[in-house]
Order: C-alpha cells, then sequence, then structure tokens
C-alpha cells in the first residue's frame, strides 16, 4: 500500500466518528426547530427532518404574549446586572488576592470553590426563607423585599458565578507584572487609579470572557427564578417551565420559546468556543 | 498596614455578597432545622424538637430512594461521559479538516439552558410526534414511553445528560492532549515502542491530571442536576423512578411547606454534597502529588 494512501485512510474513522459525534449533537436541536416550525396539525404525521412550510405563527403568538415579553426583558435585566456585578467584584476580589498578602486569603479562595460545589436545591428552602421572612424590611411606607425582585436574583446568581470568575481572573491577574502597577504608584497613583489605567486594560480579553460566560449562565438559570420570584421577576426559562405544564400540550410553541432561549448563546458561541472549557473547569485545563 | 487594609476594603463587597447569600442562609437554616415550623399549620411559628427532623430523615423512604436515584444517575452517566469523550478526543486529536467546526459544534449544548436541554429531549421522546419512540416502533417493534416504564425514563435521562456533557468530557481532554509534551512519545517511537504501549505508559498517565479535574467537575455538576431531569420527565416520573435528590427537593419538600423538615433535608444534602465533593477532592490533589 502506497504511503498516501495510508495516510488518507488513516483520516476515515476520526471523520467517521466526526460525522457520528455531530449528527448525535446537532439532531436534537434540529427537531425542536423543526417541531417549533410545524402548526399543530402537522406535528402528528410522521416525523421528519425536513421544514416544509414555516408555521410562524408560533413565533409570533410567543412574542407578542405581554407575559413573555416581561419575562424575556427580566431575564435581560438580570442577565446583564448580574454579569456586570460579576465582572466589577471578580477584578477588585482578584486584584486584592494577587498583589496583597492578605491573612487566610487561600481560605477565601478555596470557600469560593464550595459555593460551586454545593447542589443548588440545598439552597432553595434556605434562600426562600430568607427572601420572604428576613429581608422584609418596613421603613414607614418603604417595603423592602428581596422576594421577586431583579436585586434579589442579581446579587444572588453572585454566588455561583464569583467562584469560577474569581478563579478564572486570578490567573490573568497574576500573569500582569507587578512592576507595573509599582511605576504607577511611584508616580503617585492610587489604587483604583491603578486598577483603572493599568489592570483594565490588560485584563480585558479576561474580563470579556468572564461577563459573557456569566451573563450565559445568569441567563440559563432556572430553579432560583422558579422558586424565589412569583410575577414581577420570572425569567424566561421559568416562562419555559411553565409552557409544559399549565399550557399542557401546545408543542409548538413551546419550542420556540425554546429556540428563543438559545439564541443568545448562539451568537457568543465562535467566542464562548475558546474559552468554555476553561470557565467551566476554572481555569485547570487551559485550551 | 495601609495596604493590607485596601486589600480587604476591595475583597469586602465580594465577601459580603457571598456571605449573605452563600452562608447566612445556612445558618438561619441550621436553626430552623431543630424546629417544627409550618406555617400553613394550625401552630403557626417554631417550636423546639431537637434532632426529630434528622431522626425523621434517615427513616424516609422518599429521601432515601431520592438518594440512590442520585447516585445511581451520577454513577452511570459521568462513567458514559467519561468513556465516550475520552475515545472520541482521541481519536480527534489530531490537525484534520474541520476541527474548529467540531469544536462550535460541540460547545452548543454546553452552552443551552439545561431546562432547554429538558425540553429538547422531551420533543425527541414524546409519545405520539417523537421521532425516538416513533422510530423505536417503526423499525424494531419496540414500544418506547417514558411516561409509563420506569426503565426507560431512566435511560433517557442518561442519554439526554450524555448529550449533554460528554462534549465537556471530550473538548477537556483534547485541550490536554493537544497541550501534551511531544518530547516523551517521539522517544518511546524511537525506542520502537507500539501504539497501545505509547497510549498505556506515556499518555495515559501524563492525561491523568486533566481526567482527574474532568471526573472532578463531572461528578459535581451531576450531583446538582435538577433542571432538564425535571423538565423531561415531568419532576421525576414515572413514580419515583427518576426523582433525584435536587427534584425531590424542589417539587415535594418545597411545595409541603414543611420548613423545619425541609431545612434539616437541605443541610443533610449539602453536607453530604460537600463531604462527597471533598473525598475526591482530596483524592485528586493526592494523586496529583504522587505523579
Amino acid at each position: 500500500m502506497s504511503k498516501t494512501l495510508r495516510k488518507v485512510l488513516s483520516y476515515v474513522p476520526t471523520y467517521v466518528v466526526w460525522i457520528l459525534a455531530t449528527l448525535f449533537t446537532v439532531v436534537p436541536v434540529w427537531w425542536m426547530i423543526v417541531v417549533s416550525a410545524r402548526s399543530r396539525v402537522e406535528l402528528f404525521n410522521a416525523p421528519t427532518l425536513t421544514i416544509n412550510s414555516f408555521f410562524i405563527e408560533n413565533y409570533i403568538n410567543v412574542i407578542t404574549d405581554r407575559t413573555f415579553q416581561g419575562y424575556m426583558v427580566n431575564s435581560l435585566i438580570i442577565s446583564t446586572g448580574n454579569a456586570l456585578l460579576v465582572t466589577v467584584l471578580a477584578l477588585l476580589a482578584t486584584y486584592a488576592l494577587s498583589r496583597f498578602k492578605l491573612s487566610g486569603s487561600d481560605n477565601i479562595f478555596f470557600w469560593t470553590i464550595t459555593n460551586r460545589m454545593a447542589p443548588p436545591a440545598a439552597f432553595l428552602l434556605p434562600l426562600f426563607l430568607m427572601f420572604t421572612q428576613v429581608s422584609n424590611v418596613r421603613l414607614g411606607s418603604l417595603n423592602f423585599t428581596l422576594y421577586d425582585t431583579h436585586l434579589g436574583l442579581i446579587m444572588l446568581y453572585c454566588v455561583f458565578n464569583l467562584p469560577f470568575a474569581i478563579w478564572l481572573m486570578k490567573g490573568i491577574m497574576d500573569g500582569i507584572p507587578i512592576e507595573m502597577d509599582e511605576a504607577a504608584f511611584v508616580d503617585g497613583a492610587t489604587t483604583f487609579g491603578v486598577i483603572r489605567r493599568i489592570i483594565l486594560p490588560l485584563a480585558a480579553p479576561g474580563l470579556a470572557v468572564t461577563a459573557i460566560l456569566s451573563w450565559i449562565f445568569a441567563w440559563n438559570e432556572y430553579l432560583f427564578a422558579a422558586t424565589l420570584t412569583s410575577f414581577r421577576a420570572r425569567t424566561i426559562t421559568t416562562g419555559l417551565a411553565e409552557f409544559v405544564t399549565v399550557t399542557g400540550t401546545n408543542w409548538g410553541e413551546m419550542a420556540a420559546v425554546a429556540t428563543l432561549t438559545l439564541i443568545p448563546s448562539l451568537i457568543f458561541i465562535a467566542f464562548a468556543q475558546r474559552y468554555i472549557v476553561m470557565g467551566l473547569t476554572f481555569g485547570a485545563v487551559k485550551d | 498596614m495601609r495596604r493590607t487594609r485596601t486589600g480587604w476594603l476591595l475583597l469586602s463587597p465580594t465577601l459580603i455578597i457571598m456571605f449573605i447569600f452563600g452562608l447566612f442562609p445556612f445558618i438561619y437554616v441550621l436553626l430552623v432545622g431543630f424546629n417544627d415550623w409550618n406555617p400553613f399549620s394550625a401552630r403557626d411559628g417554631l417550636t423546639y424538637i431537637g434532632v426529630d427532623n434528622y431522626r425523621n430523615l434517615v427513616f424516609d423512604n422518599l429521601f432515601l430512594n431520592a438518594l440512590g436515584v442520585t447516585i445511581r444517575f451520577t454513577f452511570f452517566a459521568v462513567l458514559s461521559e467519561l468513556i465516550i469523550g475520552f475515545l472520541l478526543a482521541n481519536l480527534l486529536a489530531r490537525d484534520f479538516f474541520g476541527k474548529t467546526l467540531f469544536r462550535i459544534v460541540h460547545t452548543v449544548p454546553l452552552m443551552i439552558a439545561p431546562i432547554a436541554v429538558g425540553a429538547i429531549w422531551r420533543l425527541m421522546t414524546i409519545p405520539g410526534f417523537g421521532p425516538i419512540p416513533y422510530f423505536l416502533d417503526r423499525w424494531f417493534d419496540v414500544s418506547f414511553n417514558i411516561g409509563t416504564s420506569s426503565d426507560q425514563a431512566f435511560l433517557s435521562i442518561l442519554i439526554m445528560d450524555i448529550w449533554h456533557w460528554t462534549p465537556f468530557v471530550t473538548l477537556t481532554m483534547l485541550a490536554g492532549l493537544t497541550a501534551l509534551p511531544r518530547e516523551p512519545v517521539e522517544a518511546a517511537q524511537v525506542d520502537g515502542a507500539n501504539r497501545w504501549q505509547i497510549f498505556r505508559h506515556i499518555t495515559l498517565p501524563l492525561m491523568r491530571p486533566v481526567i482527574l479535574t474532568t471526573v472532578f467537575i463531572r461528578v459535581m455538576d451531576a450531583l446538582r442536576t435538577v433542571d432538564e431531569i425535571n423538565m423531561l420527565t415531568n419532576g421525576g416520573g414515572p413514580g419515583t423512578s427518576t426523582r433525584t435528590l435536587g427534584i425531590h427537593i424542589f417539587r415535594v419538600v418545597f411545595p409541603q411547606t414543611d420548613y423545619g423538615y425541609g431545612s434539616a433535608m437541605s443541610l443533610l444534602t449539602l453536607y453530604l454534597t460537600i463531604v462527597a465533593c471533598w473525598l475526591l477532592f482530596v483524592s485528586l490533589t493526592q494523586v496529583r502529588r504522587n505523579n
């Protein structure tokens, strides 16, 4: 056998596996899009993977629905707020952890990761009690509560996004040479001045990764949004779950909602593709 | 001294948020767990009952069943993902046309909301028009209904999890394999080692840290799985066959508003998970040190 032929043949298993794995991943997502493009009657024909006529009414019904619009806006507010808060806090925290000798900072570093290990279900009741029982403060006519507010969810998601943000940013922060801050300090800069003028530009790519991944994690969250909100701060993921339990049978519209929740992730995918491994492994596995 | 204070000042917002939302609820619940408290019962307010809640927990069949389902699910899901992901990564760890496309496609499941993953697989397996029951019935004459068969429901949540997380294993393993130093492999080739020997004695030991990190993160996440299973099998059905601990708390304990008992269960769940993760973490770092 010639050497070239053997080389070409050695690629056959690679491509066979490539095709099978890709099909297995793509077909379920494609089927969801197909369902979202079918009317109720069309659905109960034999399942095929082709879209003959796009039944756009599924999408129109959902998008023009007042409740759904509210869910969408809430999701946007909460994920954007959370991404901003997490990025700023992680920037400050990792600067502190990287540049100062703080006693016990290693323990703090590890404490953050235990929050990532903890099952969210164990947090449900404790947080529900805190949101409904402890956080209610009445100051005259002002009635403050965390339950069913954007602020409550924005701050809560920090508990789950900060650990990965801190672990990710710590590596980046340690990579910025300390001589650069010292030179600025000699020139009379304040700590915040150094963070803003020196650290911020150099850490910008890492901060962008942190912000985008936190945004997506917050957008995708369901369990807390379902238990800690009732109607004012409900998110799109809760809307998707409600579709099945309450309306039950309209699978076309349910698939349309599911497809809509996917869009932000798909927008960021080319970007996230390079960093998601690092983000999900806390920077332990670099790509 | 002033510098240290600045450091703590910068760290304080993070610590405050993590304390209020991550730690304080559990301190509060630690106290509630020793009480009987159901706001909708005849007697409102907390009544001290000592460790009764924990005593009942040990004999609670639903709780133990959910614990069993969680462990079974985690074991089978992580094991299959690890084997499939590792094999895939080894086959794809070379430069070939279409590698970037593969990585983009396989990032999709990782970015989809878990609840949407559940929705996707609900649409795949729904009796009536879902492709899986339809083609199984037509080609193999197998009736597939995850609403009635416990085994099929459990198999479905496994397949869903494999679909969702194998890409993660594949991508981390690919990253690890790409980062491996070339020299040991080349040296072994010069010495006349065959491919299996290279894999067994060079690639595998070098990959150990990456494999262990992946296992650790996967076990941690599999133990936490709630959203997608809840969506796929409608709250862990049929019966309690796919009801994991998370779903049990979310769908059964939480709506019962039995706050004292629920608090005890939340704490025990947290405790068990952290102990399990900690043991895994310690054994992981131990192995790393031995390497």
